[in-house]
């Protein structure tokens, strides 16, 4: 997917594969395991400064895709690059000091974070690994991560269990902030925290982004989040982005039935606003065994759906400018 | 007017605290009814005593730690469940009143077929035969859109997705018809895809069977769809309580307007800048703070919050009673200005 004359982007991932074994084979004997395709050849770009908003239902490979991104997992093909650094293709060495330049930010900070150190130790460890700073200078570091990300100063000495979920939250994004990062993978950061907890951490979000010119994948199942947060969305099922645009014109008129029938399906707080007309059939097939054709042609409303959307998959291709869909009939607007 | 099916009456629940420093009061004084066929939405962040009114109604809080304290009342039907027999309050569990959970999965028992567990309840509550009951399950597996119900209900729970086992979860708390089902956010743990169809669901079961449902959530959006009454928890109490378009429309509860404007909306054009959050957090059930409990965060408060506990006022709209607010300003409006 191009990004039209903006800047160069800060993160560019093309073709990404990853694709897990099953393990059900007998001493390595019979047929070859089933594979489940999590991620599937997925390509994107993030310009600097840019908020990239990844949808997608539970099993659709997003966090897969997090984590193949800043190689936590080591993906099958493609390429992802990083600040001009081919991230997949790096030593250790040299990856660990890209990381000093991509961090990633998990859903549930309790697990995140390591029970046994204070709020002060885990901000200090990675300006450790990182040889940024110890003794006094770390310090004052920690004190001024604390703050930016909205804590008490006297919560360093606390253990994780001792913080609200909220403020664990503020943990993981101050350590992901210690090393000084430009890309943040963010990968559901406010999906366990409670309503009024979230609008919080997403203002800390933005505002942080802005004082430290931050790029984000923001990833999220919750679609009026994402649509808070992103400048540009890429929407994905079974592996696959099957819808990329910006933010207001992919809200405004989808292009993938899919895409239609997530904003259709998600709850909106008034009682008068038009009930749900589109309640879309089924669950998502399992990525051990996707459909031929379209992924989503068996759930598919679309009322032109014919036998090439069974047979034939649809190529992601623009359709507006900026604006991309994998359906045979995102030409026409629904 | 026709009675309520399910009159609460000033519940209070206690947990004493492990470390024996305390006593969490979870919930502390919940009033509110039920009526037949309605769906009142029972709102509120973690913590702020929801599901613990629910399993409060039948009795199913762990004792101890927790109790249910003397004189509060749980009238359905003219009976108190918090004083019934366990033999009388056997009968009305699982068969007038049915609880839904959100982890449907770990409600299930993993080593029965989902058609069996279905089947248990009507051979426990209605005496079916096993045969009898099987054949009940099957129906009831069909009823709730399962797919070849007969080859489901031979099916264990590991088998099933989520949004299949939420569907087997309903069908076994409708096995006997109940009149109230208690849904414990059933969606939650759900895709918005597979949410909407339980929703659709419930609300189709709800017009076909008469029965009231209690929907506990924290989803302002699952509420507004859903509930024809939404009562908004916090801090262990009903803060506010109205018809479900009103609620939306007229919010009068600082902590209530603060929940609605703090949510990003999907519907609406992508707000510039900053959300509208609530500052500072819930405070802990072992220490509510003095007076009206939502102070600590409130723009609004003054001396008398700080001090005295509003009790439920009345806001005058509809009927006496029809839209209650805990909270001061009621009594003096103009302290209601916008704050920078």
């Amino acid at each position: 997917m191009t990004h039209g004359a903006g800047p160069a982007p800060l993160v560019r991932v093309e073709g990404l594969v990853k694709h897990f074994a099953r393990e059900r084979r007998w001493f390595g004997l019979g047929p070859p395991a089933a594979r489940v395709r999590a991620v599937d050849g997925v390509s994107f770009a993030i310009a600097p400064g840019e908020t990239l908003g990844l949808v997608g239902e539970s099993g659709c490979g997003k966090s897969t895709l997090a984590r193949a991104v800043v190689r936590l997992i080591e993906p099958d093909a493609g390429r992802v690059t990083v600040a001009g650094e081919d991230v997949l293709a790096l030593r250790p060495r040299a990856l660990r000091a890209l990381r000093r330049r991509m961090q990633i930010v998990f859903q549930d900070p309790a697990g995140a974070l390591d029970p046994r150190l204070t709020v002060r130790a885990a901000l200090a460890e990675p300006l450790a690994i990182h040889r940024l700073a110890r003794g006094a200078e770390a310090a004052r570091r920690v004190a001024a991560l604390l703050e930016e990300v909205g804590l008490d100063a006297d919560l360093a000495r606390r253990y994780p269990h001792e913080l609200s979920g909220g403020q664990r939250q503020r943990v993981g994004i101050a350590r992901a902030l210690a090393v000084e990062p430009q890309f943040l993978v963010l990968d559901e950061p406010v999906s366990a925290l409670d309503v009024s907890v979230a609008a919080q951490v997403l203002n800390l979000l933005a505002e942080l982004q802005r004082r430290r010119r931050l790029t984000y994948l923001f990833i999220a199942h919750d679609l009026a989040v994402v649509k808070h947060i992103a400048d540009r969305v890429a929407v994905m099922y079974l592996g696959k982005i099957v819808e990329a645009g910006p933010a207001a014109a992919l809200y405004a008129a989808p292009r993938h039935p899919y895409t239609a029938a997530l904003l259709a399906a998600a709850p909106v707080p008034d009682p008068g606003a038009p009930r749900r007309r589109l309640v879309l059939p089924g669950e998502a097939p399992s990525p051990l065994a996707p459909p031929p054709g379209c992924p989503f042609h068996p759930r598919c409303p679309h009322p032109k759906k014919d036998a090439r959307c069974r047979t034939d998959p649809p190529a992601l291709r623009e359709v507006a400018p900026g604006h991309a869909a994998a359906c045979h009939w995102a030409e026409e607007p629904a | 007017m026709t009675e309520p099916l399910l009159r609460v009456r000033d519940l209070r629940t206690y947990f004493v605290t492990a470390h024996g420093s305390g006593t969490a009061r979870a919930v502390d004084g919940v009033s509110f009814d039920v009526y037949p066929g309605e769906t009142l939405g029972l709102v509120g962040e973690s913590g702020c005593g929801k599901t613990v009114t629910a399993l409060s109604i039948l009795r199913l809080v762990p004792e101890p730690p927790g109790h249910v304290r003397p004189g509060s009342l749980v009238e359905f039907e003219g009976r108190n469940l918090a004083t019934l027999p366990p033999a009388e309050l056997r009968a009305v569990r699982g068969r007038e009143i049915a609880l839904v959970f959100q982890e449907p999965r770990a409600s299930l028992n993993p080593v029965f077929t989902v058609g069996d567990q279905i089947a248990e309840a009507a051979v426990v509550h209605e005496r079916l035969s096993w045969r009898a009951a099987r054949a009940r399950a099957v129906e009831m597996l069909a009823l709730v859109g399962m797919p070849d119900p007969a080859a489901q209900a031979g099916r264990y729970p590991h088998q099933l997705s989520g949004g299949m086992c939420q569907r087997a979860m309903i069908a076994m708390a409708l096995v006997c018809r109940p009149k109230l089902l208690i849904a414990d956010e059933p969606t939650t743990a759900l895709d918005v895809t597979v949410q909407a169809q339980i929703l659709e669901l419930l609300g189709r079961l709800q017009a076909e069977f008469g029965m009231a449902i209690l929907l506990i959530t924290h989803d302002l959006g699952v509420v507004a769809g859903a509930a024809d009454r939404v009562a908004v928890m916090y801090a262990g109490e009903v803060v506010e309580q109205a018809p479900a378009r009103e609620l939306f429309a007229r919010p009068l509860h600082p902590y209530t307007q603060g929940l609605l404007a703090s949510v990003p909306r999907v519907d609406a054009p992508r707000a510039a800048g900053r959300l509208p959050a609530i500052p500072g957090q819930v405070p802990a059930a072992t220490a509510w703070p003095p007076g009206c409990r939502f102070h600590p965060r409130c723009p609004y408060a003054w001396a008398r919050c700080r001090a005295e506990a509003p009790p439920p006022l009345d806001a005058g709209a509809g009927e006496p009673g029809a839209h209650t607010v805990r909270c001061w300003l009621l009594t003096e409006p103009q302290r209601r200005t916008p704050r920078p």
